[in-house]
Order: structure tokens, then sequence, then C-alpha cells
């Protein structure tokens, strides 16, 4: 297996109908990427969509082979990969294994999902598909329904209030206030976190993320391509880890409610294979799609005891100077989550902390990250695992 | 007449300028600024010289048939069958797909001139279609 690096980053702005299409985005961040990079187009042969939506809202299939001709590589090897919200990750992934394995030298990740153009009605249904449809999607049960249901169960089980998960939305929209491409790009106090809109109890809206569109593009390349390209003053980044772990989708087959497996699964595995353990990790940049999968995945990847999650980081450990910043510029409540962009997203902002350019959000000397993004309730997990070379 | 129900097409900020140009009577090519290549449908790159400056120019409206076909079965509400889609090789050299009007199915074939006419949906929607040329 050889090492790969990421080499170049893009991302659009994320937007609220702005009436542009994917195959617009996703040039745009694609051009960003190949500019950072600084790489000729005729390098790259392979392309890796990740999107979830697109069949369902936009009526168009294929993204992989359509966004390679937009971008002019048409004839490459092209695809789209799909796990719910972590669709992102899970083509990075795929594109990491097609540079590891020799089949590519270097490979472009996209990141793509437009869904404000649709009603609501259709938006929540689409997105409904992420759960187990037999059991829980025909029943009626929304993304927030099963948050809601795990938040009141963690509440009710370790005693504790609304009003914890609270520091969880305020540093991710402290975050993201000073992050340009973030889409709720606005600080919230406690008060307004806690008077937010109830959704379905005990979710109110700021322990929700927002519906928006985006496109983020990633570049990952062998180590020939990579050093040819460095940029000088920026430090390699390598991909040291990158895993996917699994769970069940419907939350009632599992045993223990309040346990991710999946995160548990692919922390390890992404540690082991970069030869990590939690200490040496500067920086997490999870899934907060809901704040109660917050405290949820800093207990499965072992950052937190079972039941003390939702008190992590309440005396700024998760600040960007704190002991281990997570959602640093934004993430998916104030940066916003466009659903199978949001793990390229990810990777972009976690590039920029490792080379120092993250500007106001920048992590003091940040050189090992953990990034995850999360598919449905946590039965797809994928764990990647940045290092400044 | 035309159910009002057609699927609509995505229109946004970087291929609006064509849905704009149908609603005003005309028919609209992509036409890259770096290399001058004409292209459709609208995209955000120039598959040639992969320029992101573009502008537009106003097709004559003629071309002939490159290919058809004639749609029975299934069936989209919305549209009139039996449906004929065209591709048409505009005069210009670029390619559309399209529909053709005012020509029975058994009357099209490869290589016939047809010429763009503009086809109002009664919701007020302008598509630029092609029906045989010389035609009445």
């Amino acid at each position: 297996m050889r090492d790969v690096y990421l080499i170049g980053i893009g991302q659009t702005k994320t937007t609220k109908n702005a009436g542009i299409r994917g195959r617009y985005l996703a040039a745009d961040a694609i051009e960003q990427a190949l500019e950072s990079a600084g790489l000729e187009r005729d390098r790259i042969s392979m392309l890796v969509t990740g999107n979830m939506m697109s069949g369902m809202l936009t009526q168009q299939q294929q993204l992989g082979a359509l966004i390679a001709d937009v971008v002019g590589l048409r004839g490459i090897e092209a695809a789209t990969v799909e796990s719910a919200c972590s669709s992102g990750a899970a083509a990075a992934r795929w594109a990491f294994m097609g540079v590891a394995g020799g089949f590519h030298d270097a490979a472009i990740v996209c990141g793509i999902e437009r869904m404000t153009h649709a009603g609501r009605e259709d938006i929540t249904a689409a997105l409904a598909t992420a759960a187990d449809w037999e059991l829980e999607g025909c029943k009626g049960e929304s993304f927030i329904s099963l948050n809601a249901k795990l938040m009141k169960l963690y509440m009710e089980a370790y005693g504790v209030t609304a009003a914890d998960f609270a520091h969880f939305a305020i540093t991710a929209h402290d975050n993201g206030y000073t992050n340009p491409n973030a889409f709720l790009q606005k600080q919230i106090d406690f008060d307004t976190y806690m008077n937010s809109r109830m959704l379905v109890d005990p979710v109110k809206l700021f322990d929700a993320p927002p519906v928006c569109d985006g496109a983020a593009a990633v570049i990952l390349a062998c180590e020939d391509v990579a050093r040819a390209a460095a940029r000088s003053g920026l430090p390699l980044i390598k991909v040291a880890g990158s895993a996917i772990g699994t769970d069940s989708l419907a939350l009632a087959e599992r045993v223990d409610q309040l346990q991710l497996s999946g995160v548990a699964l692919s922390t390890k595995r992404a540690f082991a294979q970069a030869g990590v353990s939690k200490d040496d990790i500067d920086l997490f940049e999870l899934h907060d799609a809901y704040t109660i999968i917050t405290s949820l995945s800093l207990e499965a990847a072992g950052f937190a005891e079972k039941g003390r999650g939702v008190h992590f980081g309440k005396d700024g450990e998760i600040a960007l100077d704190g002991k281990l910043p997570i959602s640093t510029m934004g993430g998916l409540k104030s940066r916003g989550h466009p659903v199978g962009a949001t793990g390229v997203y990810q990777l972009a902002e976690t590039y920029m902390q490792l080379t120092g350019t993250a500007g106001a959000n920048q992590v003091p000397g940040a050189e090992v990250a953990l990034i995850q993004n999360i598919g449905g309730t946590g039965a797809t997990v994928i764990s990647h695992v940045l290092m400044a070379a | 007449m035309t159910d009002p129900r057609r699927i609509k097409p995505p229109m946004g900020p970087d291929n609006g300028w064509w849905w704009d140009m149908a609603a005003a009577g005309k028919l609209g090519i992509q036409r890259c600024a770096g290399c001058q290549t004409l292209r459709h449908p609208p995209t955000p790159m120039c598959g040639d010289c992969h320029s992101t400056q573009w502008d537009t120019v106003e097709a004559s409206g003629a071309g002939t048939v490159c290919s058809y076909t004639v749609l029975t079965h299934p069936q989209f509400p919305g549209y009139q069958y039996p449906l004929i889609i065209i591709l048409v090789d505009l005069a210009e050299g670029t390619r559309l797909t399209s529909q053709l009007v005012d020509c029975e199915p058994e009357n099209v074939e490869f290589g016939l001139p047809v010429e763009m006419i503009i086809q109002e949906d009664p919701d007020g929607f302008k598509l630029p279609v092609f029906k045989p040329a010389g035609a009445a």
C-alpha cells in the first residue's frame, strides 16, 4: 500500500436557494482544488463524487461522469459513492483506496449536495431514506425525531438537561462566525440556544444543522505527485488513516442505544492504521449534526467516559485554543450541512488547520487531526487521520 | 394544447440566460471566450480549452435531424403523444435535443431540414421546438 497525501482543496460558500446548478458548484470547487494543488488536470485519472439526494431532489444521477465531463476530464474513471450524510468522506475513502492501491496517482474527491430548491416535505422525506425505511422511515420517523429519541434517552439515563448541550452549539457558531464559507456566519449565546424553536422535543433549532447547498473538493495523490506539487513553506499533509465502521441503520436494532459502535470501530481502525492514539490528536473535526451526536461521538471515539461526553468542553477544552478543538470552522451547525458534501468540507477545513492557513480559525500548532463523518444515526462512520508530514 | 405540468428544467445564473433568450423568442448558443468554440448545453467550462469565460450568440434556428425517436410508451403527464423527440444538428455546428412539431411521425427522417419555432405552454413557459423547414 502506498502513502497517500492530501494536496489541494476547494470549497464553495454554503448557500441557500441561489439557483446555482450542482454541476456549476462542483466545477467551482474542483477548479479551486486544482489551483490550490498546482496540479495540471491531465495528472488526474480518477474522480469520486459524494452525494446523497441528487436523484431524489434534482432528478440527476451519475454525477461522477457528469462532473468529470463538466470540468474537462471526460473519459477518466469516475463514479458516485453514497452513504447518506457520510457520502463525502466515503468518496474520499474510495479515492484513498484508488491511490493507496496503486490504481491512480492522483484523484479528485468532490462532495456535492443541492437541496434548498426543494420543498421542506421533499427534503425531509429524502433525508429520511438514510434511516431504515422498513423499520423507521415508513413509520413516520424523520432524522430530527431519531436524534430526539437519542437525546431524550441520554438525558434520562445520565440525568442531564437540554442546557448541558448548549456549549457545543455555541462553540460551533463562534468558529463559524469567522469562516467566510460558513452558512450561518453568526454567533449565538446561551439564551439564543435555549430559546430557539423546539423542533422535536428535546431537539431545538440550534441542536440541528441548517439545510443548505454546497460543494467541496480535495485532491489525493501518491508521494511522487505530492512532492512534485509541494508548495514551499507548506507542510505535506499525509492521509495517515482512512477507515469505515458500520452499525445497524435502525436504532431499534442496537442493544445499547447510547453506544455509537460504528464510531468506536471506525476510530480504532483509523488510529491503528495511522499508528496514533487519542492523546496524539490535536483537533477532532467531528460530525456535530446534532448536539447529542457530538456527545456520543466524543464518548465512542474515546475522548470522554460513557455518559460524560455532554460535559466535555464545558471548561473550554473544545475551543480553538483548547486541548481538543472541535467544529473548528463552524462544523455542521454553522458552516452548514450540505449532506453529501459535508465530509469533504471537513477534510478541506482540516487541511487548512494542518497547513497553518486557517486564518482567524487557526488551531495553534495543529499537526495531527481526526476527522469523522457519520451517515444516518451512526450506521456508516468514516474516520480519517490527517498528519503534517 | 400542452398540459402545464411539463417538468421544468433547472435554471440558474449559469444557464438562465438560455431560457431568457427562449422567452424572448431566440435560440441561444454558448460561446467560449477563450477559443470561440460554440457549445450546448450551457456548462461552466469549455471542454476544449478549459476556459470558464464565455458569452452567447443567437442561432439562426436552421438545422437538420441527426437522430429521432417517436415516444408512445410510457407516457408522462404534461406531454402529448406520440411525441417526436429529435436531436438537431444546428447550422452553427452544435447539437441540441428538442421536439419536432407540425409533423406526422411517419414523415420524420434522418437529415430532415428543420427550423426552430417557440412553443408556449398554457402556463406561459416558452420552449424552443422545431418544425419541418418550410412547413406552414
